[in-house]
């Protein structure tokens, strides 16, 4: 496949030309990269649009809960060895961002797309995808969005049937649930440290037995498929038995794992493990996420944690105590309004480092980490944090929006 | 029990845990542990048999299956009841809360039995789901301060006459009858429909499951600086136009 050989109808045309338009008055108008708005504009118009855009192009579409936007753009990095990619890569990760990233890439070969996780039934069934990269399902948002098991219940109608190959993660019974109705699943022990989502046996309620790295159902036989691809600690294993190292600039053992599962995403399209994985080694930073920015003469990596799984991830890749670290967390409507989650996270894995707390809801992490029995300060904002903050450099956390606030506040 | 002891079990965290329900459990054992009290925390999976010999009993928030699922095991285990029986406290939080009534509507649309500890029955609410900040003035035979809390379900708990509510919302749906009531309580056993979670919002509450199991009527004072702050950011967000 050589990428969009064959023209856009007339209607298409005008429908991303007047995508575009929108998107460059919403830039002109200071509200950010206009790809949503670019995107919704051109779907009125013409909302078939999607399919035909990804007509020409073989499409990889990655679904998660944590990792998504990291794992497409290593995904994109891989696949670029054997051509020009288009991708959605600044995580716009509905129909319309997506549409609208797929516009700006006529001569691709390859859409490597992120999707949100409510709307990857729709998405795959509109753009035909070749593969499917599945990472893991997690609470997330339970204020507004749907319960976890619900949607790994709308994964697995919507991937039934599905042509693509699904590259799965082997570790998370909810994944394995939702994609275990698809005929061709390559299945892949990426590893899962949050496991609080998934004790109840997903396909009959029963509860689940976790021996080590095995997870099954004792009552209905539901159990861990087996992998052909695995990280290995430092290593990613491919079906053939060979370890290939990981030497990542991204950090932390959730990278790994999402450098595993694109080096099998990559493989199903030809590209050698050693070539996808040397390829992902350039990417250093991905939307602002593990960024080292200077501020106020210090060092400070910007680390984003959305939810109970993500802050675990986050925990275990941190630099060790005596280093300070900055959490921040707001609850606006792109956070969940709700903090009740803070109090599945552990924080009392903070113990022994300096903490600044900032952010709308600084006080209920204050009472958080004053129940978890680890020091803290409450702080103004990033500026006065760093200050309070000992020598060294910091390590800051945040959720959302405040990781949007954190980036603007320190120039990134 | 001893005057020093205190046995905290968390039911059910494998079903029952979705809204950071651990918190109450952490928030009842460090407020606990601040008074000088020896905490024994114990978390039962719904494989596992309920012990009956439990001061507090801690039961949290689900999803609709899971609550079907627990409701059952509970049932079949009969523990709970037994422990009620010998005069142990119980807290149950919004799925648990319904749980502990006569009968709920369960994710098949059916009603579903409950362990009828509480003078409560739930049904499935028409309107929208109730999601957001609560502000609610506690029954005042409870001698609380102020109720603070986050909603977010869909179900209706109509109060009998065996329990009074826990308390009158100022904001918010609370039971979601209309009449502005929230949670429902009889002597050991309390149910309501605030996360937060509700413990970390309110540790007044926690001191008084401490209390009664104690048998005590007071408990040395702790220093609340956060959760004081934390209250009144809260009570007045919820007053102040959006």
């Amino acid at each position: 496949m050589a990428g969009n050989t064959e023209p856009l109808s007339p209607r298409s045309r005008l429908a991303v030309t007047a995508g575009k338009a929108a998107a460059a008055v919403s830039r002109a108008a200071g509200r950010g990269s206009g790809s949503v708005i670019g995107g919704k504009v051109a779907l009125k118009l013409d909302p078939d649009l999607l399919q035909r855009l990804a007509q020409h192009l073989d499409v990889v579409l990655v679904s998660a809960t944590n990792g998504k936007t990291t794992t497409t753009r290593l995904i994109a990095e891989a696949l670029r060895a054997n051509g020009e990619v288009v991708s959605n890569a600044l995580g716009a990760n509905m129909p319309a961002g997506i549409t609208s990233a797929l516009a700006g890439g006529s001569s691709a070969r390859y859409g490597v797309i992120e999707v949100d996780e409510k709307y990857l039934s729709g998405v795959a069934k509109d753009v035909t995808p070749k593969a499917i990269a599945l990472l893991n399902l997690s609470r997330d948002q339970l204020d507004r969005a749907a319960e976890t098991r619900m949607l790994a219940e709308r994964w697995r109608e919507g991937l039934s049937g599905q042509k693509a190959v699904i590259v799965a993660n082997a570790d998370d019974p909810l994944v394995v649930w939702a994609a275990s109705s698809s005929p061709n699943v390559v299945w892949v022990a990426a590893g899962q440290e949050w496991k609080d989502d998934a004790w109840s046996c997903p396909a009959c309620g029963g509860v689940m037995q976790r021996p080590g790295d095995d997870w099954f159902c004792a009552e209905c036989g539901f159990r861990r498929p087996k992998p052909t691809w695995a990280l290995s600690g430092d290593h990613v294993l491919d079906p053939h038995g060979s370890a290939w190292p990981i030497h990542l600039q991204l950090p932390g053992r959730a990278n790994k794992a999402n450098a595993a599962t694109s080096a099998a995403v990559a493989a199903a399209f030809g590209v050698p493990p050693q070539v996808a994985l040397e390829r992902m080694y350039a990417v250093k930073a991905v939307a602002g996420r593990y960024d080292v920015v200077q501020y106020q003469g210090r060092d400070m990596r910007l680390l984003l944690a959305k939810n109970p799984a993500g802050w675990l991830e986050t925990f275990s890749l941190i630099d060790p105590p005596p280093t300070p670290v900055i959490l921040s967390v707001n609850a606006r409507g792109a956070d969940g309004t709700d903090t009740s989650w803070l109090w599945d996270v552990d924080y009392g894995r903070l113990a022994g480092h300096p903490i600044c707390v900032i952010g709308d809801r600084k006080l209920d992490l204050a009472v958080r980490l004053e129940v978890a029995g680890v020091d803290f300060q409450v702080c103004q904002d990033p500026a006065d944090a760093v200050r309070r903050c000992p020598p060294g450099r910091i390590e800051t956390i945040a959720n959302y929006t405040a990781f949007q606030d954190l980036r603007r506040a320190v120039g990134n | 029990m001893s005057d020093t002891s205190l046995r905290l079990v968390w039911v059910y965290p494998d079903l029952l845990s979705t809204y950071g329900d651990q918190g109450n459990a952490l928030v009842v054992e460090r407020r606990a542990r601040q008074r000088g009290l020896d905490v024994q925390r114990l978390d039962v999976r719904s494989d596992q048999p309920i012990p009956t010999s439990g001061d507090i009993y801690l039961i949290g928030g689900g999803e609709d299956r899971p609550q079907r699922l627990a409701a059952e095991r509970l049932l079949r285990d009969g523990g709970l009841t037994r422990a009620v029986d010998n005069g142990a406290i119980v807290f149950a939080v919004c799925a648990g809360y319904q749980i502990m009534g006569h009968e709920f509507v369960n994710d098949l649309g059916e009603r579903s039995a409950g362990l009828g500890l509480l003078d409560v029955i739930s049904t499935r609410g028409e309107a929208e789901r109730c999601v957001g900040d609560v502000l609610g003035d506690a029954d005042e035979q409870l001698r609380l301060p102020q109720l603070t809390g986050f909603e977010n379900h869909q179900g209706v708990t109509h109060l009998g006459p065996g329990v009074r509510p826990l308390g009158r919302v100022r904001l918010g749906h609370g039971n979601g009858t209309g009449d502005g009531t929230e949670g429902a309580w009889r002597d050991t056993v309390f149910g309501t429909y605030l996360h937060g979670p509700v413990l970390a919002r309110n540790p007044h509450i926690a001191d008084l499951l401490i209390k009664l199991s104690l048998d005590v009527n007071a408990l040395p004072p702790t220093d609340d600086t956060w959760y004081e702050a934390l209250r009144q950011e809260r009570i007045a967000a919820a007053t102040q136009p959006a």
